[in-house]
């Protein structure tokens, strides 16, 4: 927006004086998360900038702490439980969300307010008392200290992600296609895969998306259901933070920002496709 | 028979196999309504065997008080007949089920859980239990002498009136003591002292820090959320990406992130020394402390409050605020009388989703909070993972609950649950 030509000398402050504002809220959010990459290459074994750092002496750098997590049999473990533990409750929870969501949004669909704030109450929760509730009922049923145990625990964490995502594909959904893919003759299942699961895809993505994202961040949940066997990248850092602050933990922090990134450009992309498919945008 | 209906009242219409309209479509729509909640049922039954199921079992462990009457199973009954309210200790048929109740418990290795369980009421308890438990065996009659001899809490008259009151299937003790409640020695309810309340003051920072950072998120959200309402959309979607990749980044690597900057060796603290700002001996004091939590999770909630907001502005026509300046209004007018009431439920939504994601905190005040600057959260794990005061646990997260509980049903009056986005 332009500042408009009637505009007198306060506004035009104002108008840059907001803008260096914003500016300083868009650093605060940014900044943090860029300050830890060249953080995650200091030589020395310190949370902050070095001398040698400072005046961009090539001895102030180094990727030992990159060396330091491939080489570490604790980080690699973790990093393994955390891929496993995030791909099945996500494969669970897009079976599961993406279901009830086609359920949810069908005009027939009875008390779906209320049924839709049940479905969803797991992501309203505080974790601590989803954690302290998940950590007695499956130490009682043998589910604690298994992987099992925590891929449910985290599928049913996430699939709030899921239902509200694919509900809002469906939102604008027209169901006389599945009745015109019914009279060309489809059954109920080829109608599923090729009418309607097409349409949906994008928002059963950024759903699973969400959903993996929400299991591969996760550490309360998985401290109390979990045992060492279980221990995930976040779980690492979280008592690499409590006991021993290493540099490693910002190694590994850069390596998340870069995989966030990547998960970011996928549901931007997926997000404009939805809208250009569905003519919201003309772009 | 067709004919015959059809005949008798050519008012209905009927289907082409003869069954009147109305049935058929209300039929038909029964049939739809079982479809849709049978699309709904798997993950319905997920949801409460994995998460609804373990939540009620664990609150009810907030009431629970089974243990008491079952290890004690002979004392307790008899025990019923004892008047609390005189002066004198039970008589020696309720010493003689207790030792037979000791004997028992001893050798079934079950006598120590009723006596953690009174300990929470009264300290010396467990004790009281584990050394009586030792002896019983070779206790012989009269009974209530040797009790005494073995330990003389069991002539204390305050210990069985905890006994008794704490002798049923379920108590309300854990909620007394999470709301500061206590008993005194006659067993009336009682408002702690000020020096040992502390979950009232608790609860109450809790939502104190959960209110400042809600009112600190509203006004850094508010500016950047216009600004990105108003730009062309390919500079918006460019600063867009400054508020998503926060929120898409992992929460460890903010709160790791936020504790390389501030802490006391750290990159802020070695600027303001390096500027000359400060002495190297004062650096600031910013983690580990109240200051810490509310920094953190500004940032790290700030996203939650920016999306809501910024999908209401979008929706408000720019032309407003220049129909207003038309009109005659100065900016501010213009902007405080047309655009801001427009905001309201973006205003309403942002603060209560971020209200409720701060008063359930746990990682970020764990990690960065220190003593001043815990929540509830961080008592709830205290006592699951370290007094193993599990009933306690319970309660609190109980009273949580129903905070978050209150405030959701609040959220969907001003949003709608089915008008929640993401991203």
């Amino acid at each position: 927006m332009a500042l408009p030509s009637y505009a007198g000398k306060l506004e035009t402050t104002w108008y840059y004086v907001y803008r260096i504002i914003c500016g300083m809220i868009l650093f605060f959010l940014i900044a943090p998360i860029v300050v830890i990459i060249p953080l995650s290459f200091n030589a020395e074994p310190y949370f902050t900038f070095s001398k040698e750092m400072l005046a961009f002496d090539p001895a102030g750098f180094s990727t030992k702490w990159y060396q330091d997590f491939f080489s570490d049999r604790n980080w690699q473990g973790a990093v393994k439980n955390s891929f496993i533990i995030a791909i099945f409750s996500t494969m669970i929870s897009v079976t599961l969300g993406t279901v009830a969501a086609l359920g949810l949004s069908r005009s027939e669909m009875p008390y779906k307010t209320l049924v839709m704030g049940i479905l969803i109450s797991p992501m309203i929760v505080p974790l601590i008392i989803s954690a302290a509730g998940m950590f007695f009922f499956y130490t009682e049923i043998g589910l604690a200290s298994t992987h099992l145990g925590v891929i449910l625990a985290h599928a049913a964490l996430a699939t709030p992600f899921v239902v509200i995502t694919v509900t809002a594909t469906l939102v604008g959904f027209d169901q006389s296609l599945t009745r015109a893919a019914a009279t060309l003759g489809a059954s109920p299942t080829t109608t599923f895969f090729r009418v309607i699961v097409p349409l949906i895809l994008p928002g059963v993505i950024s759903g699973g998306l969400f959903a993996f994202v929400t299991s591969f961040d996760e550490v309360v949940v998985v401290k109390f259901v979990g045992s060492y066997q279980q221990r995930t990248i976040p779980w690492a850092m979280f008592s690499g933070i409590r006991e021993q602050i290493s540099p490693t933990i910002l190694a590994v922090a850069t390596l998340l920002v870069i995989f966030s990134i990547c998960l970011l450009t996928v549901v931007e992309l997926l997000r404009r496709r939805n809208e250009r498919q569905r003519g919201l945008s003309p772009a | 028979m067709n004919s015959s209906v059809k005949h008798s009242n050519p008012s209905v219409m009927v289907t082409a196999d003869g069954v009147p309209l109305m049935v058929s479509l209300s039929r038909a729509k029964r049939k739809a309504k079982i479809r849709a909640l049978l699309l709904v049922t798997p993950l319905f039954l997920f949801i409460l065997v994995t998460f609804f199921i373990p939540i009620a079992s664990m609150l009810l462990r907030s009431v629970d008080n089974e243990v008491v009457e079952e290890t004690l199973s002979r004392t307790v009954p008899i025990l019923q007949g004892w008047d609390q309210t005189g002066d004198t200790i039970p008589d020696e048929t309720v010493f003689v089920a207790l030792h037979q109740d000791f004997v028992d418990g001893y050798r079934e290795k079950t006598i120590g859980s009723p006596g953690r369980r009174l300990n929470y009421e009264k300290p010396g308890f467990s004790s009281l239990f584990r050394k009586t438990a030792r002896k019983a065996e070779k206790f012989e009659p009269p009974y209530q002498a040797a009790f005494i001899k073995a330990d003389k809490k069991w002539g204390d008259i305050n210990y069985w009136r905890v006994l008794k009151r704490e002798s049923g299937p379920s108590t309300d003790s854990y909620y007394m003591t999470a709301l500061d409640y206590g008993y005194n020695d006659i067993g009336e309810r009682v408002a702690k002292a000020d020096d040992q309340s502390i979950y009232v003051d608790l609860f109450g920072r809790t939502f104190w820090i959960s209110f400042v950072i809600t009112s600190i998120c509203l006004v850094l959200a508010f500016p950047i959320s216009y600004l990105l309402s108003i730009l062309p959309a390919k500079s918006s979607n460019l600063l867009m990406i400054l508020v998503l990749l926060p929120f898409w980044t992992s929460l460890l690597v903010r709160t790791s992130a936020w504790i390389a900057l501030l802490q006391q060796q750290g990159v802020i603290n070695d600027m303001l020394v390096w500027a000359g700002f400060l002495g190297d001996d004062n650096r600031l004091a910013m983690i580990h402390n109240q200051a810490g939590t509310i920094i953190a999770m500004v940032h790290v909630l700030l996203p939650f409050m920016v999306l809501p907001l910024y999908s209401v502005m979008k929706t408000i026509p720019q032309s407003y605020m220049r129909a207003a300046r038309s009109l005659g209004a100065n900016p501010f007018t213009a902007f405080v009388r047309v655009y801001l009431p427009g905001t309201i439920p973006g205003i309403g939504a942002g603060s209560i989703l971020v209200f409720i994601i701060s008063i359930g905190y746990y990682i970020t005040p764990a990690l960065v909070g220190g003593q001043s600057g815990t929540l509830i959260s961080n008592f709830i794990a205290y006592h699951l993972q370290s007094s193993l005061n599990w009933g306690l646990a319970a309660a609190l997260g109980a009273i949580l609950l129903f905070a978050v509980f209150a405030l959701y049903i609040l959220y969907d009056k001003i949003v709608g649950i089915d008008n929640m986005k993401l991203g």
